[in-house]
């Protein structure tokens, strides 16, 4: 019964998302609406040739793997995707002539742009955190995934969401928010996915068989929910059309800028903050085999991250339009965030105490221990950063660039490699990695390429604001900007390199995983969902 | 009975134990464990607590100095009575203070004795060079030397379209070129012989072939011969009979080899089939006075002043 509804209600997308395509005004639309029309349309004929078979029943004592699978697969995927375009508009910056003549509207800097950070954040980063929250919240509540197959809609339907994203940005349509670029449809089409997701998180943490919710949980849960409110806000918009991409926000002039860097901000202390820490709190004490350092520290940290990050925001916009009142105090709750940041750093390297000398032989560890590193060290530098003496030098130039990618690519990144390495023999059974050596090599590609980029951009950064910033004594500018441009070109190249091997160990990353998954010799399982006494 | 008990080593008083093993005894877990995780009950680092303490102190502080928490009406304004916005206003008037005399001298002295002043072309070279760097060096570069063959001027030489003279210069620098902002703008447009139909491609070649003869570059004698009279009827009356241009028009001169858009046959070809129709915004109501007068001493010192 249930099995014909479905097809009923796909049925009925595809004839409307037909309809809506026939009717589209921009192309964007176009292209969106054949996208949600073929996978409606894959997803029904699917549907339609396992109808009326039996139904294996799901087992409750075993967990539901298959979706964290393919969230490990696609986040390898989207990252090389992501870290390749990266590279790409790094090329863009320092070869301008990149821009090709006969890609101008596609894939010149500005459509480009967008696609690396949604795609390094929302489809790496974003796969890489509902997989492995998936996995975490299901062992350590000792309970299968909630909510049948809901979990596949989740997974599925972000990938859907990351390839209207994604086709929006090359062909044009953005609402021309940073980091919220994709406009009404997509919008609400990862609203969806987004409360399924919620859901399925909630009913297993509901449903756990331990009497406590483990740490990571409370971080995932926070980046979830926040996620979610920031979402919704910051793109209130009203349609043109139905017909057609564009919409109008509803909020405009300075109180659009500051919910758009409430939401800016937010991302970075949830996104990559909250939902990251949850990562680190499961896999470094499960890969160093230790307990965590200080479960008072966590609580303390918890709440305390949580309360202060949310009022950050308008450190984005120092010396604007902004009200002084809101910049003192996007400034000072970031000086008072930096604690509490580093509650996590310390909990994660503190967590290594007595096993330290895995460093030398686990590069596995060596990755998560680096990745808290620099999230030690880019915790530091964003409430410095906030400080509008030093925002007023800072603001505006590459400093920040490399600031978000010491973030990114350094924690993140790191931690997101270190948690594939320690996922994919689990969950395909197998008895280790393929190679620890191409782990080694991944390691130092990515921690050199890291450096480089770091700082490359701190050199271009602090340059270009001292020549900005730079008058006579007459008070008048010494510096045109194309100055500024044309002195930065050798540390675009820098940066370039870096970045093209940040890359290059990704890829390695990528053939050590599937050799792994192919040729490792199998384990046995016992994937049963048991509860801790 | 002698003993050796001096030679001895005596073994440490203290037992020095493994750190971790010392961790783990003194500190108990929580008594929780998630698929094998267990938790320390280790009590947070002091130093931790301490720094946290002090920046929320700290921020309390600012906020007791500096504008912070909103009310209904307005927000709280601080004792140091900051605003962001009273900063830019003084920083701006000190400049000015700093400058007066020399803005109000710049624009009571006629163009043409400015630099005769020492002091006041300094400053007008400065000054200027600081505005073409912000306004001008889009097109024209940082160093003026604008872009080959683009259409945009080089301003370094001595080959001027609308006249090197210091009036000349801030004329155009005011109303700028064929643009709809300013009634005064500079005006001028060839005509685009060629998709025009005025002249057919034939005609055209030996026009292009007698533009080149002009500036004596490489061409055909029989085709720039051939183009001599086409020359005379249509181009000489803005160009001239020798091609030396007219600065009252803004015709280029073609008898040397400064080309605006490149002196290539081909480019050349395509300036006379399809007309060129560079254009330059104005200034007069976007600088002041003082500025642009600057920015045309400045030009006008670059190399090519009249």
């Amino acid at each position: 019964m249930w099995d014909y509804v479905k097809l009923a209600v796909l049925g009925l997308v595809v004839v409307v998302a037909a309809i809506a395509a026939n009717m589209a005004r921009d192309l964007p639309y176009l292209v969106h609406m054949l996208a949600i029309m073929l996978a409606a349309a894959i997803t029904f004929i699917w549907l339609i040739r396992r109808a009326g078979d039996p139904v294996p029943a799901a087992n409750p004592n075993e967990y539901m793997d298959g979706p964290v699978r393919y969230g490990v697969v696609a986040t390898a995927f989207w990252g090389v995707v992501g870290f390749l375009v990266g590279v790409v508009i790094a090329l863009q910056l320092a070869w301008p002539e990149l821009n090709f003549q006969w890609a101008q509207g596609y894939l010149n800097f500005g459509r480009l742009r967008p696609l690396h950070t949604s795609a390094v954040i929302f489809a790496f980063g974003g796969n890489a955190l509902i997989a492995t929250a998936f996995y975490v919240v299901q062992r350590t509540s000792a309970a299968r995934l909630w909510g049948g197959g809901l979990a596949w809609f989740v997974f599925w339907g972000y990938q859907l969401f990351i390839v209207m994203a994604a086709t929006g940005y090359v062909l044009g349509s953005t609402q021309g928010n940073e980091y919220a670029e994709p406009e009404w449809l997509t919008d609400l089409w990862l609203t969806i996915v987004w409360v399924a997701f919620l859901l399925v998180y909630m009913g297993t943490v509901i449903k756990r068989r331990e009497p406590h919710i483990y740490v990571a949980n409370w971080f995932y849960m926070a980046f979830i929910v926040t996620v979610a409110m920031l979402h919704l806000v910051n793109n209130l918009a009203i349609p043109v059309s139905v017909f057609g991409s564009k919409s109008i926000p509803v909020w405009s002039g300075v109180q659009s800028a500051m919910i758009q860097w409430w939401y800016g901000h937010n991302a970075v202390g949830f996104f990559l903050t909250a939902g990251f820490l949850g990562m680190m709190y499961y896999f470094i004490p499960k890969q160093a085999e230790r307990p965590v350092y200080s479960y008072k520290l966590s609580i303390m940290h918890f709440w305390a991250l949580i309360f202060l990050y949310i009022w950050a925001g308008p450190h984005h916009l120092h010396y604007t339009a902004l009200p002084d009142w809101a910049q003192t105090l996007g400034m000072t709750f970031s000086i008072m965030l930096w604690m509490p940041s580093w509650g996590g750093m310390i909990n994660g390297l503190m967590t290594l105490s007595g096993a330290w000398d895995k460093l030398r032989t686990d590069p596995i560890i060596r990755m998560m221990v680096v990745a808290v590193g620099f999230y030690g060290m880019a915790t530091f530098e964003g409430p410095m950063m906030s400080i509008k003496a030093v925002n007023s030098l800072s603001h505006y130039t590459d400093w920040t660039i490399g600031h978000v990618h010491s973030g990114a690519l350094g924690w993140n990144g790191m931690i997101t490699f270190g948690a594939l390495y320690y996922l994919v023999p689990k969950l395909w059974q197998r008895e280790g990695l393929y190679s620890l050596k191409l782990v080694s090599w991944h390691f130092w590609l990515a921690t050199i390429g890291i450096v480089l980029y770091a700082a490359s951009m701190w050199v271009t950064g602090i340059m270009e604001g001292l020549m900005w910033r730079e008058v006579d004594a007459q008070g008048f500018l010494v510096n045109s900007f194309a100055d500024t441009v044309a002195a930065k070109f050798p540390m675009y190249v820098v940066r370039s390199l870096g970045g093209l091997m940040f890359l290059l160990g990704a890829i390695i990353m990528c053939y050590n995983l599937w050799k792994t998954v192919t040729s490792s010799p199998e384990r046995k399982p016992a994937a049963a969902a048991v509860p801790a006494e | 009975m002698a003993d050796n008990s001096e030679n001895k080593v005596e073994p440490p008083s203290r037992q020095y134990p493994d750190p971790a093993v010392k961790l783990k005894k003194e500190v108990g877990t929580t008594g929780h464990s998630w698929d094998g995780i267990e938790e320390y009950d280790n009590p947070m680092p002091r130093w931790w607590v301490w720094i946290f303490i002090i920046t929320i102190i700290w921020s309390v502080g600012y906020w007791v100095a500096y504008p912070a928490w909103p009310g209904i009406q307005s927000a709280t304004s601080g004792v140091l009575g900051y605003s962001s916005r009273a900063d830019v206003a003084n920083e701006l008037a000190e400049f000015e203070a700093r400058n007066e005399s020399f803005f109000v001298a710049l624009v009571d002295t006629d163009l043409e004795d400015i630099r005769a002043d020492d002091e006041l072309q300094r400053f007008a070279v400065n000054a200027g060079g600081s505005v073409f760097r912000a306004q001008c060096s889009q097109c024209h570069g940082t160093g003026g030397a604008g872009v080959q063959a683009s259409g945009f001027p080089n301003l370094l030489d001595d080959d001027w379209l609308w006249g090197g003279t210091m009036e000349d210069i801030h004329e155009t620098i005011r109303y700028g070129i064929r643009n709809e902002d300013y009634p005064e703008a500079r005006w001028s447009e060839m005509p685009a012989f060629g998709q025009d139909g005025l002249l057919d491609d034939e005609e055209i070649d030996q026009v292009v072939n007698y533009v080149l003869s002009l500036s004596g570059s490489d061409h055909d004698s029989a085709l720039a011969d051939a183009g001599a009279e086409n020359f005379e009827i249509n181009c000489a009356s803005c160009h001239g009979d020798g091609g030396e241009g007219d600065y009252f028009i803004g015709a280029p001169a073609l008898n040397n080899q400064v080309w605006l858009y490149g002196g290539s046959p081909e480019a050349i070809r395509h300036s006379i089939y399809y007309s060129r129709f560079g254009v330059m915004p104005g200034f007069a109501n976007r600088l002041r006075d003082a500025e642009i007068r600057a920015v045309a001493a400045y030009v006008h010192q670059l190399g090519g002043g009249q």
